[in-house]
């Protein structure tokens, strides 16, 4: 079984995000890069398949930046190959764009399933998995917390829906997968593992050429909350006084 | 100018809200532009329910595989369906279906896709979509290209439409999936504690660190007479169990109280929540969103907080 990890790279909100409010435009390049932990999760559930079956993970995300650390952290995790995509690519790309060129080389792969985080929180024009299963015809399905190679070239899904309720999908390969969280919590590479890695391992790189984008004028603004809490200030014990005269007030305290 | 097309959703009890919540916006905008709306069914079980929806057209996709949720042969179907109806604007609600569908559909028949939908406005003709991002820290304003788009939408953005109409209806046979089959659905473990029961909630998010820390969370549950819930990264950390789980994913909760203690607030989060009659905010960071449709907030560290807020509820 090969399978294919897509990771990427989105702005860390911990934090404040690069806002030109005059231009309404994003400055991505003033914004520090975190993997998206959704990726995460679907580079950890490749990981547990390979544990199971013996599966061979490349994992592989398209050079919009700083992406060599997170191919690294995820070679020292265990993937076995690392790819990037190259090209006149910049901060700024699209997930159109990107799901494009990473659908144009998994099109001439033979990957069986393609794994990546279900969202992303700057998704703005579209999912990564649906998009790239579209753009190539293959099936897919996405908010899965399962996935279990079936004997032969068949995969079983877990797929959860609102309020708990799951289906568990048989398919075919190759498949797209949008991995809402792995079976189990992601494990963690050392930095001393890390800078091993990029020490001896190589990152393949892939040149493709930019894709159209198909949404045009995107302007970016903080909402503009209905409300926003009341704020309560002072030390912790005049936030408890405050707290429980709100909640006695309301009736919601306790009569002993 | 096409139709406005929207994917309806098989609940338990029907269409789904955030199906006819689609079903609302359509219709307004559909006035607006002086164009038609068409939704598109799946399976038998809501015929009656398809019906009576009040839109032009209602295409029933049905055959084989259609009762149930099929991510490959409902993409299919609906993939023909689109072909045919060539529509200007696509309305998906944000779910497990409308991610799925989405963003393969937009793919599969290289449609612009709008992710995260909050709202569309309607100007002189153009329409831009306002989409909820980076964990609703941002909203984008995206204009609808001319020759049209899909916007998937989260659900609860406009109120339900229930208006009864007497629309055209098409028949259309939808083949089985060779790719995909629908092994079987499980229901949701049941739990000893039904948080949606609940008149208090302490919810804690990955602000609670580690299961060690639970303990204070349950402490201060106990000391307030409610229970405690949380968000998704403490339950895929193992930490509770996923009955326990308020959200999107979870359960959809309307406690009297609802105690925020380290959850940030992300669309996902407060689309199980947000109704609560008094909720409060336990975040160090003020500019968390969850602040936004908190009634009171405090930045004290919710590690400190808990156990001096209990210890004051028990002593009196
Ligand atoms: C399809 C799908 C479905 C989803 N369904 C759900 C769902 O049902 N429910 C759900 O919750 N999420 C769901 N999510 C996940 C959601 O997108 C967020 O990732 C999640 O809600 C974040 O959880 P959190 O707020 O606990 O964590 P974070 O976003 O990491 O927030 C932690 C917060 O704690 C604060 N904090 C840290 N330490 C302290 C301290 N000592 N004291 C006080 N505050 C502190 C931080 O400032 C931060 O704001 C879903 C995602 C997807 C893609
Ligand atoms: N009994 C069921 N079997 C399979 N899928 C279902 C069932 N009920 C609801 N769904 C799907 O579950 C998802 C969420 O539905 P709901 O829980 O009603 O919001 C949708 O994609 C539905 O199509």
């Amino acid at each position: 079984m090969r399978l294919a990890v897509l990771l990427k790279t989105v702005p860390d909100l911990v934090e404040e995000l690069a806002l030109d409010e005059d231009a309404r435009t994003l400055l991505f390049d003033e914004m520090s890069y975190v993997p998206s932990e959704w990726d995460d999760q679907a580079l950890e559930e490749a990981l547990i398949i390979k544990e199971e079956s013996g599966a061979e993970v490349t994992v592989i995300a398209v050079d919009t930046g700083d992406v060599d650390t997170m191919l690294f952290t995820a070679l020292a995790k265990g993937a076995d190959y690392a790819v990037k995509i190259v090209g006149d690519f910049d901060a700024a790309m699209s997930n159109w764009q990107k799901a494009r060129v990473v659908a144009d080389y998994l099109g001439r792969g033979d990957f069986d399933a393609v794994l990546s985080g279900v969202q992303a929180i700057d998704d703005v024009d579209g999912q990564l998995p649906g998009l790239v299963a579209g753009f190539l015809g293959w099936p897919h399905a996405s908010v899965i917390t399962e996935v279990r190679v079936a004997g032969g070239s068949h995969l079983q899904l877990r797929q959860e829906y609102a309020g708990g309720l799951v289906a568990e999908l048989e398919t075919v390969t190759p498949i797209v997968v949008g991995v809402q969280a792995a079976r189990k919590p992601p494990r963690y590479a050392s930095v001393a593992k890390v800078r091993q890695v990029a020490k001896s391992a190589t990152i393949d790189e892939v040149e493709a050429d930019v894709a159209e984008a198909r949404l045009a004028g995107v302007e970016y603004v903080r909402p503009v909350a209905a409300g926003h809490a009341e704020m309560i200030e002072g030390d912790i014990d005049e936030v408890v006084d405050r707290i429980v005269a709100i909640l006695e007030e309301r009736n919601l305290l306790r009569r002993a | 100018m096409g139709p406005i097309l929207i994917v309806l959703e098989n609940g338990a009890a029907g269409v789904t809200e955030a199906t006819k919540e689609c079903v609302n916006k359509a219709k307004s905008l559909a006035a607006q532009l002086g164009t038609t709306t068409v939704a598109v069914g799946f399976g038998k079980q809501h015929v009656s329910d398809l019906r009576r929806l009040a839109v032009t057209k209602v295409v029933i996709a049905s055959g084989g595989t259609m009762d149930l949720y099929n991510p490959d042969a409902y993409e299919k179907v609906l993939a023909e369906i689109f072909g045919n109806v060539k529509p200007y604007l696509t309305l998906i609600a944000n779910t497990t279906m409308g991610l799925d569908l989405g963003a393969g559909l937009a793919g599969r028949t290289q449609t612009p896709l709008i992710a995260y939908g909050i709202d569309i406005e309607e100007q002189d003709g153009r329409l831009t979509a306002i989409s909820q991002v980076f964990a609703g820290k941002l909203l984008a304003r995206v204009p609808i290209p001319e020759d049209g788009a899909i916007v998937t939408v989260i659900p609860g953005s406009w109120p339900a439409d229930n208006e009864a109409g007497d629309p055209e209806i098409e028949e259309w046979t939808a083949q089985d999936s060779e790719a995909m089959r629908v092994l079987r659905v499980v229901e949701p473990e049941q739990s000893d504690i039904d948080i949606t029961k609940a008149d208090i909630l302490v919810s804690v998010g990955r602000g609670i660190e580690g299961p060690d820390n639970l303990p204070l969370a349950e402490d201060l549950a106990e000391a307030l007479g409610g229970v405690v819930s949380c968000s998704r990264p403490v339950v895929d950390a193992g930490w509770l169990p996923k009955a326990r789980q308020v959200g999107k994913s979870g359960q959809t909760v309307k406690p009297k109280l609802y105690l925020a203690c380290g959850i940030s607030g992300a669309p996902e989060h407060l689309q199980g929540m947000r109704d609560a009659d008094l909720i409060i905010a336990i975040n160090t960071d003020e500019s968390a969103s969850i602040m936004d449709i908190a009634h009171f907030g405090t930045t004290a560290d919710m590690l400190e907080l808990m156990p001096a807020l209990a210890e004051r509820l028990k002593g009196g």
